[in-house]
C-alpha cells in the first residue's frame, strides 16, 4: 500500500527503491524445522487456490509470506493449522509436517494442531469477555493446571500490553483501542503456549504506531516462537521477518533470507513486486 | 445554491429532494395510520369494559331480611335458600357441596346414604362444607338474582349519564343504575359462570399462564437445539436443505392445521400419557393441558428454529475463528462464545413466537380447551381453558353483557402478554449489557 501511493507521486525514483533491509538484532534461528509443507494443494470447491507449494519454516524465525492479494498467502497460511477445515467446501492436497507428523494425517484432531500452532488474526477480534478472560479462556479449555493469574500476567507482559491493562483486568476486552485489541489477541494465543504463531496480517489494519509496537513485539517473540506472518507491507516483511515468500497466483515465486529476496532477487517477478513494479 | 459547472451533469436536485420527501411522507402516514388504529382499538376495548348498567334483582334483599344479608348467620342464609329455591336444585348444591358437616339441609338421610354409597358418589359425600361466603354467594345467585337489564359503554355513559338514568326509571321503577368496570377483583378471582355478572377469568387466567410455561418448556430447547444443529452441525447436502425448505415453510402453515394434528396425536393416539392415565392419575381424556402445551410448541417451534438460526447466523465469523484459533473444540466455540453472542436475537425470537401462543385460538379449540370450566386446573393433566377461549366464547354468546366482560378478558389478556414481554426483554437485555 505504501508502494502504491509513493508511486503515483513519483514512479521514476520509486522504481529502483527497495525497502531497506533492517540490521538484524539478533540471529535466533536453531536450524531446525518447525513446519514443513509439501507440495500442499487447497481448492475452493472448484478455485484452485494454492498450486503445489512446498515450504519449509525454520524453528525460532520469523517467516514472511508476501504477494498480491488473492495469490493464495492467507489459505496457505491457514493450512498451517488446519483453520480452512472449518471452512465448507476446501479441499486440501499434500502433507505438512510438524514434529515429523503430517498434521493432515487420518487420526490427528485439528484442536491439537491448534493447540500447538496459534493463530493472529487481520482484524483485532479479542472475545466479548473481560480482558483477564480473553487471555485465560483459552488456557482453561486446553485444561491448564499452573496459577492462572500468573499466566494471564505473563502473557500480557510478553504482549507488552501489561502495563496498560493491569489496573482494568476485568473490563471488556473490546474496550481497548485497536492496537491494544491485537496485543490482547497475541497475549492470549501465548497463554494457551503453542510452538508457532501463525499470523495474518497482524498489523494491517492498525495505525502506524501501533503497528510498529506490533512489530517490535514480534522481534521479541521470535526468541521463544516460530512466527509466520502474512503481509502486504514490503517495509515490515523486510524489517521483521527472517525469510521471505513470494507467493503469485497460488504458486511459490521466490523463497529466500529476506536479505537476498529484498537485495539481490534470483526471480525477475521478485524484483519487480518489491521494486513496486506489481501489486 | 451551488450552480453546477460540468455540463455534463444534470443534478435534478431539487427534483430529487422532493422525491426524497415525498417518500418521507409516505412512510410517517404508514405509522401514524397504524397508531390510529391500535388507538381506535385500544378505545373500542376500554369503551365496552366500562360504563352504566341497570340492574333489577328479582327479589329485594330487604324483603328477604330486615338486616343486610352479609350480616346474617350460615344457618339463616341456608333458611332463605330452603324458602326460595326448589328442593331438588337444592338437593343438587347439596350432592355438589354439603352445607353443613353434622347435618343435611335439603336430602333426606337415607337417601344420602343410599347416594354416596354408590360407585360413583357425588362429590358433596366427601368435601367440606360450604362456608359462610359460599352460602351467600348461593342465596344472591338463586334468590335474590340480581339480573342485568342493559348495559352501556363508557362513552355513552359519560357524555348521557342523565338521560339514561331517567330513560332506565321510566322504563323499570324498580331497577337501579350502576356504574360499573367490568374489570375488577371479582372479575379476576372468580371462575367461570353462565352469568356474566358474576363470571371471571380466574381459570382462564391460571390455563393461559400453565399452557405457557411448558410450550416454553417444550420449544424453547428443542427449537434452539434444532438451530444449533441445522446452523452449526449439520452437512450442507439435500437432506439438510429438504428439512430448511420445510422447516421455513412450517412457519406459515395455518395454526388450526397444528390443531388437528395435536387432536389426531396428542389428545387420541398419545392418550394414555397425555391424560395421565399411565401414571394412575389425571383426565379421563387426553384433553389436558400436556396436549395444548405439546400442540402449542409444535406450532412456534419452526418460528423459534428459524429466528435463532437467524441469530446463530449473525453472530461474526472472527469470533469462531478467535476460538478455533486457541484451540477450542466446536462445542466449546458454541457454547463460550457463539450461543451468548446469539442468545438476545434468540430471546428475541422466542417471545415473539410466545406471544403468538399466547394469543392462539383456533389450534386450542381444536385440540379440545373446555368452553366452560369452574375448577383451577392444578396439574398438566387437568382440563383447560385458556384466556382466547374464554373471549371468544364470551364474545360469541348473544347477552349484551358477555361482550362487556370478553372487552375486560381483554384487558387482562394483553396486560399479561406485556407483562411477560416485559420480564423476557430486561432478561435479554442483561444478556446483551453483558458482553
Amino acid at each position: 500500500m505504501v508502494a502504491n501511493t509513493m508511486t503515483t507521486e513519483a514512479p521514476q525514483r520509486i522504481a529502483t527503491a527497495k525497502p531497506v533491509v533492517a540490521e538484524r538484532t539478533e540471529k535466533t534461528g536453531t536450524g531446525r524445522l518447525a513446519l514443513d509443507a509439501q507440495d500442499v494443494h487447497v481448492y475452493y470447491d472448484t478455485f484452485h487456490a494454492v498450486k503445489g507449494i512446498s515450504l519449509p519454516i525454520h524453528e525460532k524465525e520469523i517467516t514472511a509470506l508476501i504477494g498480491p492479494s488473492g495469490c493464495g498467502k492467507s489459505t496457505l497460511l491457514r493450512c498451517f493449522n488446519r483453520m480452512n477445515d472449518v471452512v465448507s467446501g476446501v479441499r486440501i492436497e499434500g502433507q505438512i509436517l510438524y514434529k515429523n507428523q503430517d498434521i493432515y494425517a487420518a487420526g490427528v484432531d485439528p484442536v491439537a494442531v491448534r493447540r500447538r500452532i496459534g493463530m493472529v488474526f487481520q482484524k483485532p477480534n479479542p472475545f466479548p469477555k473481560s480482558i483477564y478472560n480473553n487471555v485465560a479462556w483459552g488456557a482453561k479449555i486446553n485444561g491448564y493446571k499452573g496459577n492462572m493469574d500468573e499466566l494471564v500476567e505473563k502473557s500480557l507482559r510478553q504482549a507488552a500490553l501489561w502495563d496498560e491493562v493491569k489496573d482494568k483486568l476485568q473490563q471488556s476486552g473490546l474496550s481497548l483501542s485497536g492496537g491494544q485489541q491485537q496485543r490482547l489477541c497475541i497475549a492470549r494465543t501465548l497463554a494457551i503456549q503453542p510452538d508457532v504463531i501463525l499470523m495474518d496480517e497482524p498489523a494491517s489494519a492498525l495505525d502506524p504506531i501501533a503497528s510498529s509496537k506490533i512489530e517490535e513485539l514480534m522481534l521479541e517473540l521470535k526468541k521463544d516462537y516460530t512466527i509466520v506472518v502474512v503481509t502486504h507491507n514490503m517495509q515490515q516483511a523486510a524489517r521483521v521477518s527472517d525469510r521471505t515468500a513470494l507467493l503469485w497466483l497460488g504458486e511459490l515465486v521466490e523463497y529466500d533470507e529476506t536479505q537476498t529476496i529484498f537485495t539481490n532477487p534470483s526471480q525477475q517477478k521478485t524484483e519487480d513486486y518489491i521494486t513496486g513494479r506489481h501489486g | 445554491m451551488i450552480p453546477e459547472t460540468n455540463s455534463n451533469y444534470n443534478p435534478r436536485l431539487v427534483a430529487r429532494q422532493r422525491m426524497g420527501r415525498a417518500w418521507q411522507i409516505v412512510f410517517m402516514s404508514s405509522t401514524v395510520l397504524a397508531l390510529i388504529f391500535l388507538i381506535v382499538l385500544m378505545l373500542n376495548i376500554i369503551n365496552s369494559a366500562f360504563g352504566l348498567v341497570a340492574l333489577e334483582n328479582t327479589i329485594a334483599p330487604s324483603e328477604l331480611a330486615d338486616e343486610p344479608l352479609e350480616a346474617l348467620e350460615k344457618e339463616a342464609l341456608v333458611g332463605i335458600l330452603a324458602d326460595n329455591i326448589r328442593r331438588n336444585a337444592g338437593r343438587k348444591l347439596e350432592r355438589e357441596q354439603r352445607f353443613f358437616a353434622d347435618t343435611l339441609a335439603f336430602e333426606s338421610q337415607e337417601k344420602w346414604d343410599e347416594v354416596c354409597a354408590r360407585a360413583e358418589a357425588p362429590e358433596g359425600c366427601s368435601s367440606t362444607p360450604r362456608d359462610h361466603a359460599n352460602v351467600l354467594a348461593l342465596v344472591y345467585e338463586r334468590v335474590v338474582e340480581q339480573q342485568v337489564l342493559e348495559t352501556y359503554p363508557l362513552w355513552d355513559s359519560i357524555t348521557r349519564g342523565d338521560e339514561i338514568r331517567a330513560e332506565i326509571e321510566a322504563q323499570h321503577p324498580g331497577a337501579t343504575v350502576e356504574f360499573w368496570s367490568w374489570l375488577d377483583r371479582n372479575f379476576l378471582t372468580t371462575p367461570m359462570s353462565s352469568d356474566a355478572a358474576l363470571a371471571g377469568v380466574r381459570t382462564a387466567i391460571l390455563g393461559s399462564l400453565w399452557v405457557i410455561a411448558l410450550t416454553i418448556l417444550f420449544a424453547f430447547p428443542t427449537g434452539v437445539g434444532a438451530a444449533l444443529y441445522l446452523q452449526e452441525y449439520a452437512p450442507n447436502n439435500w437432506l439438510t436443505r429438504i428439512i430448511q425448505t420445510n422447516i421455513d415453510n412450517l412457519a406459515g402453515v395455518p395454526s388450526i392445521l397444528y390443531g388437528m394434528l395435536g387432536l389426531a396425536i396428542f389428545a387420541r393416539t398419545l392418550e394414555p400419557i397425555t391424560s395421565g392415565q399411565f401414571l394412575g392419575v389425571g383426565s379421563e381424556n387426553g384433553r389436558t393441558i400436556l396436549s395444548a402445551s405439546l400442540t402449542m410448541a409444535l406450532l412456534i417451534l419452526p418460528v423459534i428454529i428459524i429466528n435463532a438460526q437467524e441469530a446463530l447466523r449473525a453472530v461474526p465469523s472472527s469470533l469462531r475463528n478467535a476460538a478455533y484459533g486457541v484451540g477450542a473444540t466446536r462445542w466449546q466455540m458454541i457454547w463460550s462464545h457463539v450461543l451468548p453472542y446469539a442468545m438476545p436475537g434468540i430471546l428475541t425470537g422466542t417471545i415473539l413466537a410466545v406471544s403468538r401462543a399466547i394469543g392462539e385460538t383456533a389450534p386450542l379449540l381444536v385440540v379440545g380447551a373446555a368452553t366452560f370450566m369452574t375448577s383451577d386446573p392444578n396439574s398438566i393433566f387437568s382440563k383447560f381453558t385458556v384466556m382466547p377461549i374464554q373471549i371468544f366464547n364470551w364474545t360469541s354468546r348473544p347477552q349484551a353483557e358477555f361482550r362487556n366482560i370478553a372487552a375486560a378478558a381483554i384487558i387482562v389478556l394483553l396486560f399479561i402478554l406485556l407483562t411477560l414481554n416485559t420480564t423476557a426483554i430486561l432478561l435479554r437485555n442483561r444478556f446483551s449489557t453483558r458482553r
